[in-house]
């Protein structure tokens, strides 16, 4: 398991081939990569990521501890940046390695719930009108009870 | 203690972190201890739905026991991923 919170960004490419060499037994491998998008009006110019150093890493630990007991799972991948970003940057991704592609893309959907709503980072939106915290939706707290 | 705020919360206060000397020993009387400081203060409480709470970095609630803890965080409803 490999967990990075960090301020650089990251390549794809290289992190899905560096988690996935050398795998024999692991029949499939799911990755998720969450980009800054831009408002509906069009006029983002940043995003501001805040985290909680300290208890993001063991959050993030914790939830993909969860994932790998209920599904078979291979090894797990989780980057998430903070810091300021702009609209089409890479913010994070979810790798999930499993036998079968079911467990693997199961895993993946479930990690990217509970990093949603429950691991500790908060989202600030930079526009010409104005800074504003992003809103944590119902629908997020929903996603969690088909778990 | 230390007592740490993140996002608006932060904001509202005016800093990231302190530390505190309190006797609370719950959650929810160190926010009334909080609240009854400065009007800042009594603005980013005014509503705990709004608000989660960590005690030494693990998500609970606001009937929480403090005893033993070294760090509480109040922050908004996260919005990772």
């Amino acid at each position: 398991m490999r967990i990075a919170v960090q301020e650089a960004d990251f390549d794809i490419g290289a992190e899905v081939a560096a988690f996935a060499h050398g795998r024999r037994d692991m029949g499939a491998i799911v990755t998720f990569t969450g980009v800054v998008r831009d408002l509906a009006t069009g006029d983002l110019t940043a995003m501001e990521i805040e985290h909680y150093p300290g208890m993001t890493e063991k959050a993030i630990a914790g939830i993909a501890a969860k994932a790998a007991e209920r599904w078979s799972l291979g090894d797990v991948l989780v980057i998430h940046r903070h810091g300021r970003l702009a609209p089409g940057d890479r913010i994070m991704m979810v790798a999930t390695a499993a036998p079968h592609r079911k467990d693997a893309f199961e895993a993946a959907e479930y990690l990217m719930d509970y990093l949603k709503s429950r691991a500790p980072f908060w989202k600030k939106e930079l526009s010409a009108a104005g800074a504003d915290w992003v809103v944590a939706k119902d629908e997020d707290e929903d996603a969690l009870d088909r778990w | 203690m230390d007592v740490l705020y993140f996002a608006w919360v932060r904001e509202r206060i005016g800093l990231p972190r302190e530390t505190v000397e309190t006797g609370a020993t719950t959650v929810s009387e160190l926010v009334a201890e909080l609240r009854a400081r400065e009007d800042r203060y009594a603005a980013a409480f005014a509503d705990l739905s709004a608000l989660r709470v960590a005690v030494d970095q693990e998500l609970t609630d606001f009937d929480a026991p403090l005893a033993g803890a070294r760090e509480v965080a109040f922050f908004p409803p996260m919005t990772g991923g």
